[in-house]
């Protein structure tokens, strides 16, 4: 078996380049200097040929059709280049990594191109006064840096609030029920969660609409958008916290019952507060997660450019929602004060996530718990889903 | 209950049948605690009772034909509506963006759990879940200014050399505000959500098989497609399935970024397609009252029920398949 091996060539050349230095052993994913120099080459020769190809031979309009095409050409050239010198087995494995490496590292570009575009048609018109003033003597001639989005904010913030105060005791209480109660209803519920999770937005907003606006003829209203946001919250923050409660040690529900405590004293006393900075992550993800939904604001809360505090009474704004409004009417001024809208959202969008990275990042359990040899992170890196994006 | 062993052994003692005695407090407790999760249940219930009473009056209107009428010109602007030429371009817009999103998933998720050093993979994972707590309006105003205007010329490429294939063709170099650009802004929404099921699923392939592929001289490739990818397979067609729930219900950047149009064609780069939640933020002001708004909300509980039953196989498939046994979709 091994001389019939041996007597293949690729394998000899492939083992007698490593096998200089140390013959007995060859580490099988070292990064030579000569992979590195093939690699560099194979993209060096694959972009020369694409340039050619595209701007000489095939008149080609736009950057990103180059890069696709450079990357298509470079793996073809660096799979013929590492096979020559490798074989074909070597060669399939380093071009499946490449291509990986290069999609998934691309990925980011996008994302940035999000972020900085936004950052940059926004950032430019924001003054001190888009806090302190509205929109309601602004016409769409003014410039986009005269009055402000205060009624945008108030309008955000206490949607989301209200939004949060219900689905999070919600939320919390149908995990704990996932987790701790469970019986038979478990595994249906937890598909009803997850099919809730993908009830399209616009839906939850017109289901509101009919039973707020038009049934109950209590109109538009901050709080019939707050009750669509809900909805749509629901299932972030009782999937996420469910994934947290999850991680708290049984050692510690098991001593507490031991002692005699009786179910709900365990999950309210032991279970919860070790999860709590789990479950302040999962409404901050909650809250991110609807934050920026404009659909179902358009049939609820109708939008409103003066101040209207009380979300009770008559249509209010919300910084996505005026952000489209303002979008769709074309004017160059009221486009660039989307942006701006847009540009403050985004900016509310960053710190949520940012701050539930950095709680999450944190260990389950706070001080006074007992070290363990792996201890479960909160990190919703760690198989929580991400904030679902708005649909 | 005695066994034959139990019989044979009739001097052991019987263990004492333990009973369960919960106190008020905890009889509370569960009951809320049940109560909680069958809200759920009652809210999807009653969005899908109160969408379908609002929607009898537009569904008696125009019977079956609601579903194979092409164009939407409710009782303010004419008689007949329907969602036939919508739904088929949600489902057209919903496809191109899986197309796009479900190859570089997998090759994220790999990448992530496969090939990328904890310093490289952490923040990517940041990154990618970053992707997906950007506002979709964003997306829609990102697309229309900024992507729209630079896909035209790739659109034109394709159309060029590809035009023979009936979905590349283009009349009248209409290009942009397409199935095709929609798709692509869909695809980036899409990504991150099948990522994360994926990059779960992946990351519990079994090590033993993974190393026992390795130690038999398997290249880090041959160990993925002979382990990890035939493991994750249910995973994977859970997590394309979910991000077609998310694809088809998406709304604002549909709205934005599409050119309305009613009329079924092939051409998925030529101006003009739509969606389902496009028409009903497009239509929503002027719908009114009467039956323009019950036809509106037949279009709502089309997609509402389109969406449920495409996310609950996708949960089901996902729950049931090997990989999916405590991954969270």
């Amino acid at each position: 078996m091994a001389t019939s091996l041996r007597a293949r060539p690729r394998f000899r050349r492939a083992h007698r380049r490593d096998a200089k230095p140390d013959p007995t052993a060859r580490r099988p994913r070292r990064f030579t200097r000569r992979d590195g120099a093939v690699l560099a080459a194979s993209a060096i020769a694959s972009g020369s040929i694409v340039w050619l190809l595209y701007e000489r031979i095939l008149p080609f309009a736009g950057i990103q059709g180059f890069l696709v095409l450079w990357f298509g050409t470079f793996l073809a050239m660096y799979g013929l280049a590492v096979r020559e010198l490798e074989g074909t087995l070597i060669a399939k494995d380093r071009v499946a990594a490449a291509a990986i490496g290069g999609v998934s590292l691309a990925i980011i570009v996008p994302l940035l191109a999000i972020l900085g575009y936004t950052a940059w048609r926004g950032a430019v018109y924001l003054r001190a006064h888009f806090f302190t003033e509205t929109l309601e003597f602004t016409g769409p001639e003014d410039p986009a840096t005269s009055g402000g989005g205060l009624q945008a904010i108030v309008g955000t913030l206490e949607q989301v609030g209200i939004a949060a105060m219900i689905s999070v005791p919600l939320g919390v209480l149908t995990a704990v029920f996932l987790n701790e109660v469970g019986g038979r209803l478990r595994r249906p519920v937890r598909v009803f969660v997850d099919a809730m999770s993908g009830v399209p937005s616009i839906v939850a907003g017109l289901f509101i609409y009919i039973i707020l606006v038009v049934r109950a003829d209590w109109g538009f209203s901050g709080f019939a958008g707050a009750l669509a946001l809900t909805i749509l919250m629901l299932p972030t923050v009782t999937r996420t916290s469910e994934v947290v409660l999850r991680l708290v040690p049984g050692g510690l529900r098991e001593a507490s019952l031991a002692l005699g405590a009786p179910e709900w004293r365990t999950a309210w006393n032991v279970v919860l507060p070790t999860a709590r900075l789990g479950i302040i992550t999962a409404v901050i993800l909650g809250m991110a997660r609807v934050i920026g939904e404009t659909a179902p604001l358009i049939v609820t809360t109708l939008g409103n450019t003066s101040l209207n505090a009380n979300p009770f009474d008559g249509p209010q704004d919300a910084l996505p929602l005026r952000s489209y409004l303002l979008f769709i009417q074309g004017v160059d001024n009221q486009v660039n004060r989307a942006w701006l809208y847009a540009f403050v959202l985004i900016m509310l969008v960053l710190i949520l996530f940012v701050a539930a990275r950095v709680l999450g990042a944190r260990r389950v359990g706070g001080r006074g718990e007992r070290r363990r040899t792996r201890e479960p992170s909160l990190d919703p890196a760690d198989g929580v889903v991400p904030v679902s994006p708005a649909s | 209950m005695p066994t034959p062993t139990d019989q044979d052994q009739s001097d052991l003692p019987t263990p004492r049948p333990i009973s369960i005695v919960r106190t008020r407090g905890d009889r509370v407790f569960r009951r809320l605690a049940t109560g909680a999760g069958l809200a759920t249940f009652v809210i999807l219930a009653l969005i899908g009772l109160f969408l379908l009473l609002e929607a009898l009056p537009a569904l008696k209107d125009q019977g079956w034909k609601f579903f194979t009428n092409f164009e939407w010109n409710p009782p303010p602007r004419g008689t007949t509506f329907g969602i036939g030429a919508v739904m088929y371009w949600t489902v057209v817009v919903a496809t191109i963006s899986l197309v796009i999103a479900v190859p570089v998933s997998i090759a994220t998720a790999l990448f992530i759990t496969e090939y990328a050093p904890p310093w490289l993979g952490r923040p990517l994972t940041s990154l990618v879940d970053l992707l997906a707590a950007v506002p979709s309006l964003i997306y829609g105003m990102w697309g229309v200014l900024f992507l729209n205007p630079r896909m035209i010329g790739l659109s034109e490429w394709l159309s060029t050399h590809l035009g023979f294939i009936p979905i590349f063709e283009v009349h009248n170099d209409a290009f942009g505000n397409s199935a095709f650009v929609g798709g692509s802004i869909l695809s980036l929404m899409v990504i991150p959500i099948c990522t994360a099921v994926m990059r779960e699923v992946f990351s519990q392939a079994p090590a033993g098989e993974k190393e026992g592929a390795l130690a038999l001289g398997g290249t880090r490739w041959g160990m993925i497609r002979a382990v990890v990818l035939p493991f994750g397979k249910g995973g994977i067609v859970g997590a394309s399935m979910l991000g077609l729930g998310r694809a088809l219900g998406e709304t604002i950047v549909l709205a934005l970024v599409l050119s309305p149009s009613f009329l079924i064609s092939p051409r998925i780069l030529e101006r003009g397609a739509n969606s389902v939640g496009a028409l009903i933020a497009n239509n929503f002001g002027e719908g009114g009252s009467g039956l323009g708004l019950n036809a509106l909300m037949a279009a709502g509980l089309s997609l509402f029920l389109l969406t449920l039953v495409v996310n609950t196989l996708a949960s089901v498939v996902v729950a049931r398949s090997r990989s999916g046994q405590g991954v969270e979709i």
